[in-house]
């Protein structure tokens, strides 16, 4: 391409945030915590990787978008109880004011402000002007059409995907690895053939939400086109990318997506204290590889992806979201110690002691007895869920 | 619960005259296991299982047999002595006789005619609606003493914590005869404040349980 020509080349990534996202709080005691953000862009821009020019703020949403999933007396319950309109009671048929979802001030802003993100992230990536693009305060899985649940109150995943469906017309590929199952997400498309739903998670017989079960294939035309790989309670790095990678191969392969929408819930890891699947920080260096590298293969480069759960915001997910965007904007890989003013700045503030280094030292925990039986059992479980893949009619 | 809560009303069934064909073809396209015979007035006369049906039914590699039967009518080798259940029935009760007797379908029946059925796959869904997650909720397992009261402190702990409760099971421990199981479904994501509040009243906890934490 000739110099000083107007066209302007296509961005990379784009990260969409802006501070207004960190006003999602429910409570200074409230383990979903968005000082995350905070603590992810710091190290990421400390090591080099995050600049200015690469940061998008959100545009506006309108309620017109909202209603494309969420019921309009929903929305309503929200936008008064942000503003002190209602009482608990009130608020709990919607699952507002509950300890899960306590009622904040402007929660509705807050919360609307984050589905904005997340469709800015996608609008780039479908109208061309970045391939890959992020939205962290995103990934809302547990939220339903007409109820808060699991901390999440408006499932930005799922209205994105129905926005880039009439919008855009595409079909587009929903992948949770998150440690809870994308129960919100799930159930929204599930009679839609047009969207594919793929989660990976702790088996529900005891973790929140309790859904996720390999049967739970989609209804009607949408047969087959909802994915769940429930895995045992300390199922450990290996086994857990074993499933991933090869469910995640075959189905990009079958679904044939225009465009990947991954929620990147950095709750898996041994420290996490809401969850029990025991990984370590390598999964989360794998699986932004493997989207990638398949949104290439597939979709033209087309990947969106959002954040989700992650309850050790100190020790787990600033490194570990920041593996998605070092993947997501081709900056190397970073291994050995952490910058040392990220560590310093931070240290005072943290109640645990924080990892010195990008990779975990090993081993991180007792070894587990049961391993190979866990492995095994994870591996037949795979081989149920991709059922309808590997024996087509 | 009662049998006309869990019981299918629309039942599909064959006139006593109706063929063995007939029969065939009502299972296979219904993916049913079970035909109540009616009369014209819909009282039950009989009752054919797809195991009476492979009896009377020669070997499906010799096909000229095969279809010489086809026109047999299904009085012939229906069962006459068929165990019927009523819709005020208790459903706990009725799954015991299915135990007992070892039978795989009840017909129900009030005021002379057929109204239903219930079959063994109605009362395992039964069970997995009440022990399953139907909502969004965490699985909490507790071994208590089997005294009074322990009960309306677990429950109180989920309520000073708001968390709702989904399902709640209480069974015996069949290791220690002085203990119970409290199997509890709460409406949480995060359960930790409510596990540690149980611990405190000193509960034994069967899940979570961490061996490494």
């Amino acid at each position: 391409m000739a110099k000083f020509t107007e066209h302007v080349a296509p961005k990379n990534a784009v990260f969409v945030y802006s501070p207004s996202q960190l006003t999602y709080k429910f409570s200074d005691e409230h383990p979903f915590n968005q000082k995350r953000l905070e603590l992810t862009m710091d190290l990421l821009t400390q090591i080099g990787a995050l600049c200015d020019n690469q940061i998008v703020p959100p545009r506006q949403v309108t309620d017109d978008e909202l209603l494309l999933m969420l019921d309009a007396d929903y929305i309503d319950i929200v936008k008064r109880a942000g503003h002190g309109y209602i009482t608990n009671a009130e608020g709990e048929p919607f699952g507002i004011g509950t300890e899960d979802t306590p009622i904040f001030p402007n929660m509705h802003e807050a919360s609307a402000g984050i589905v904005a993100a997340t469709l800015t992230a996608c609008d780039y990536v479908m109208e061309g002007k970045a391939q890959h693009a992020v939205n962290l305060s995103g990934g809302l899985h547990h939220g339903f059409k007409n109820k808060a649940s699991g901390f999440c109150i408006y499932n930005d995943s799922s209205i994105a995907i129905r926005y880039m469906q009439k919008k855009y017309g595409a079909r587009v590929l929903y992948v949770d690895t998150d440690a809870h199952h994308g129960d919100g997400v799930q159930f929204s498309f599930y009679d839609d053939p047009d969207a594919c739903t793929f989660s990976i998670h702790e088996t529900g017989r005891y973790l929140f939400p309790g859904t996720g079960s390999i049967t739970e294939r989609g209804t009607g035309e949408a047969y087959g086109t909802s994915f769940n790989i429930p895995i045992d309670a300390f199922t450990e790095d290996d086994s857990f990318l074993t499933c991933y990678r090869e469910a995640m191969e075959e189905i990009v392969a079958d679904f044939k997506p225009d465009i990947i929408l991954t929620q990147n819930g950095a709750d898996a890891h041994h420290f996490d204290p809401l969850t029990h699947l025991s990984c370590t920080m390598k999964i989360y260096q794998e699986i932004p590889r493997i989207a990638h590298e398949l949104a290439h293969k597939y979709c033209n480069g087309r990947w969106v992806a959002v954040g989700g759960g992650g309850y050790d915001i100190w020790r787990v997910v600033p490194r570990a979201w920041s593996y998605v965007w070092t993947e997501m904007s081709d900056f190397e890989q970073p291994h050995g110690p952490l910058p040392d003013t990220w560590l310093t700045t931070w240290q005072s503030e943290s109640p645990v002691t924080l990892i010195p280094t990008w990779d975990d030292p090993s081993p991180l925990f007792e070894e587990i007895p049961r391993r190979a039986e866990i492995t095994e059992k994870n591996a037949q479980t795979l081989e149920k869920a991709l059922y309808t893949l590997r024996h087509k009619i | 619960m009662l049998v006309e809560n869990l019981m299918i009303q629309k039942v599909y069934t064959l006139k006593p005259t109706q063929t063995l064909f007939d029969a065939e073809e009502l299972m296979r396209s219904r993916r049913i296991r079970h035909i109540p015979i009616v009369d014209d007035k819909n009282h039950l006369v009989g009752l054919i299982t797809e195991q009476d049906l492979k009896r009377a039914m020669p070997s499906s590699l010799l096909t000229t047999e095969r279809n010489s039967l086809n026109n047999r009518r299904v009085e012939e080798f229906m069962i006459t002595d068929v165990l019927i259940g009523h819709p005020l029935d208790f459903v706990e009760e009725t799954a015991l006789l299915f135990f007992e007797e070892r039978i795989g379908c009840l017909p129900i029946v009030s005021q002379g005619e057929l109204v239903g059925i219930l079959t063994d796959t109605d009362i395992l869904f039964n069970y997995i609606e009440l022990t399953g997650a139907h909502k969004p909720s965490s699985q909490i397992e507790l071994r208590t003493d089997d005294r009074i009261g322990i009960l309306s402190r677990v429950t109180t702990i989920c309520a000073e914590h708001r968390a709702s409760i989904i399902s709640l099971l209480v069974y015996p421990d069949t290791t220690n005869p002085a203990k119970k199981i409290i199997s509890i479904r709460v409406k949480s994501i995060s359960p930790q404040p409510i596990i540690d509040d149980m611990r405190k009243e000193g509960f034994e906890l069967l899940w979570p349980n961490l061996p490494s934490m």
